[in-house]
């Protein structure tokens, strides 16, 4: 342990912690901007200046780690000044149009000018004129508004591995962007929106759907049905001030019947179709020596990464299509067959915590006859906005119930949400159906929590079958090089784009570096996902009576010949750096 | 900013040979980046889009990070130089002396930018820092000619020469 005083208060931290993390311990807040736990630790802002005793200059709190007998002050004329100078040029080269921004009042840069004091733009500084790049189906990149902090950077390159954006040019017209000044579109971007919940000011977003939404919503010769992933229950509250990991299942029902959609369904009733064909299909290539491991594809940014990364491996990915496309789909042919419509007259929007889903909508395999499966993909935080705009008072609503006749789900569907939980899901069913009971013990914790790789091997009726479970894609890279060189062996994968899964997925409530200093998102909306399985009256998939009687009524049987037309799909080997 | 040149890349056999060679010598080498880059640009003379994928595939780094270490140094040029490099000096003298007005009056008659070359590869546009020669400010040299003293009415004479010939 090593003893220094910040602000003549004694503290005792282990070896390592930076005078950041100290300070925070001790309950004292050292303003930051470029750093983001974890992610970017690089001292390049200057926020985070404090005063050494004996130290010639002012030093970045950040990267500054403790040592035994410092002396620090956080609060010194000289301190404060030096931040305040430093925001001030940070704000002088800044388009400050705060009221029209996406993140207005959820802003650091806005948060630290009011809590710094500034009150006037001293500075004029030269404010190149940089084109937004919003051809992107799900990120929209505005450096007009972006402040260096070079966060995005970080998430993309180094814990991604994906490496769309770096640092271009120097002086003041340094800036955010792709290779050759391409656009996000043209380039290996995977879509997955780690750089928007890593982005403390707006020059991030998705692109917004909510206009096409609302337009859907008013045109009377449409039937729209929407429908939320398990992650965003979880998330949702969040927009509303509620705590994070808040569990509002039934006032997003409520709210989305308020906002005018025809049909609100669950997307957890599709995770169920979901288990049923991608573990048939474990079972089928286990049995009949398919291709091995079988890797799960719900994941858009995953399944993109993949493509453009290992495209030799692409036989490797589940056909099955992800849950809120199945649903797409069935929508479109059994709702509508039952219901008397036509899938033209039908617009299906998903809700989920992620912007790669809207460029997975518009994948041209994801469409029967002309007609996407799902129409319009919005985010977590779009939903929140929308439901804002209707005048909807969130916090208080009662709780609703999703529609007949998809109104059921399991405890299996919603840990989809978190790392881990397909895998859970899979061999809740898989396992049943080889032993033929219906098995009590169905928590796999080997497969749960935060790790970025995960391992196991579990035996089922004398099977013994070897998991690995990735979240990151860092840590997908890290586990598909080990399968593909042969040096580790598995039956089945499951891999989510985002660190954490779903539940901290790109389209998800942004959290400030603040909070993430001293919570653990990921683990925290975890929790609340496993909690919501343990709510539930049915916990697999195949006992789903939702499931079971569209099987019988119209699929058949999982994998059967009208199930693959509908519910799986196929991958596409992309350049590697290209799109 | 600097953008892919509109010029076909013309890269031989034996450059990419060369090219792999410097890549082997640095692959994993910390900061082996700008090694590469220096040695690239010798072996063909600027750092096209198809190079830098080259040596992104060859360091396994991401092609916005070699843009981003290419852009930042103005040494290094994502656009070939033409038969006749153009170089304004920018220099202090020449600057006061109306520099400037040589840059302005060049890239308007080439219709390229500085750091470009015309798309028929004959003339790149460059300002250079002091070249020495500030008793004859504004300076203009193109390859190893030296023209002083000059008014934006001699670009055009001066041109001419290299168009002509």
């Amino acid at each position: 342990m090593v003893n220094l005083k910040i602000n003549n208060i004694d503290v005792t931290v282990p070896e390592g912690t930076t005078i950041l993390e100290a300070a925070r311990l001790a309950n004292i807040n050292i303003p930051t901007l470029c750093y983001l736990k974890d992610v970017n630790e690089i001292g390049a802002c200057r926020m985070c200046l404090v005063e050494i005793k004996g130290a010639r200059a002012l030093q970045a709190a950040c990267v500054y780690p403790v040592a035994e007998g410092l002396e620090v002050y956080t609060n010194s004329p000289k301190v404060r000044e030096a931040r305040k100078v430093t925001l001030e040029l940070i704000l002088s080269n800044h388009e400050r149009k705060c009221l029209t921004c996406v993140r207005n009042q959820n802003c650091e840069l806005q948060k630290l000018s009011e809590e710094l004091g500034v009150t006037d733009i001293r500075f004029d500084g030269e404010n190149p004129n940089y084109g937004v790049d919003d051809l992107s189906p799900s990120i929209v990149r505005d450096n007009n508004k972006c402040i260096l902090c070079r966060r995005c950077v970080s998430v993309c390159k180094n814990v991604q591995t994906v490496g769309a954006i770096d640092v271009m040019e120097r002086g003041f017209i340094s800036h955010v962007g792709c290779t050759f000044e391409k656009s996000l579109n043209e380039v290996s971007c995977v879509n997955c929106g780690q750089c928007i919940t890593a982005c403390p000011v707006g020059a991030l977003k998705e692109k917004e759907d909510i206009d096409r939404v609302w337009d859907a919503i008013a045109d009377e010769t449409k039937h729209v049905v929407v429908q939320t992933a398990p992650a965003v229950r979880v998330s949702l509250g969040e927009e509303f001030g509620m705590p994070i990991g808040t569990r509002v299942t039934g006032k997003m029902a409520a709210a989305l019947k308020g906002l005018g959609f025809d049909l609100v369904c669950d997307t957890d009733t599709a995770a169920d179709f979901t288990i049923m064909e991608e573990g048939t299909e474990l079972l089928q290539r286990i049995q009949n020596g398919g291709k091995l491991p079988l890797i799960t594809s719900c994941s858009p940014g995953w399944v993109k990464f993949c493509e453009h990364n290992f495209p030799e491996m692409l036989d490797n990915l589940s056909s099955a299509k992800s849950p809120h496309e199945m649903f797409g789909a069935l929508i479109k042919s059994y709702y509508a067959e039952k219901n008397n419509l036509d899938p033209k007259d039908i617009v299906v929007v998903s809700v989920m915590p992620c912007t790669a889903k809207k460029y997975e909508v518009a994948r041209e395999e994801l469409a029967a006859n002309g007609c996407p499966d799902v129409d319009i993909s919005i985010t977590t935080r779009e939903l929140g906005k929308m439901i804002k705009q209707a005048g909807i008072d969130f916090v208080n609503l009662p709780d609703g119930k999703f529609d007949a006749p998809f109104e059921t789900s399991t405890g299996a569907a919603v840990i989809f949400g978190a790392t881990g939980g397909v895998m859970e899901a899979a061999l809740r069913t898989v396992a049943d159906i080889l032993t033929g009971e219906d098995l009590e013990n169905i928590e796999y914790h080997d497969v749960r929590g935060t790790n970025g790789i995960k391992t196991a091997e579990v035996e089922v009726a004398g099977k013994k079958i070897r998991l690995a479970v990735a979240n990151g894609l860092g840590c997908a890279r890290y586990l598909m090089e080990q399968i593909r060189d042969g040096k580790a062996q598995y039956e089945f994968v499951e891999i989510m784009g985002c660190p954490g899964g779903c539940v901290t997925g790109g389209g998800q409530s942004i959290v400030d570096a603040k909070t993430k200093m001293s919570v653990d998102v990921k683990a925290v909306r975890a929790k609340a996902i496993y909690d919501e399985d343990k709510s539930m009256a049915i916990r697999k998939s195949h006992k789903n009576p939702v499931v079971t009687k569209i099987y019988e009524e119209y699929l058949g049987e999982p994998c059967s010949h009208k199930a693959h037309d509908l519910l799986h799909t196929h991958y596409v080997a992309r350049d590697k750096h290209y799109n | 900013m600097a953008k892919s040149s509109t010029i076909p890349f013309a890269g031989t056999k034996e450059q990419k040979e060369k090219l792999d060679a410097v890549i082997a010598k640095h692959k994993d080498m910390e900061g082996g980046l700008i090694p590469v880059l220096h040695q690239a640009q010798e072996i063909y003379g600027y750092l096209p889009i198809e190079v830098q994928q080259m040596i992104a595939e060859g360091l396994n780094i991401p092609m916005a990070e070699v843009y981003g270490v290419v852009t930042f140094y103005t040494q290094f040029s994502t656009n070939p130089k033409g038969k006749y490099k153009v170089a304004v000096c920018l220099g202090t003298a020449c600057y006061v002396k109306g520099a400037q007005e040589l840059v302005d009056k060049i890239s308007q008659r080439l219709n390229i930018g500085v750091g470009e070359c015309t798309p028929d590869g004959k003339f790149s546009l460059d300002a250079t820092r002091c070249i020495g020669a500030c008793g004859l400010a504004p300076v203009l040299t193109v390859n190893d000619d030296v023209y002083g003293r000059l008014t934006a009415k001699d670009i055009d004479g001066i041109l001419d020469k290299y168009i002509n010939e």
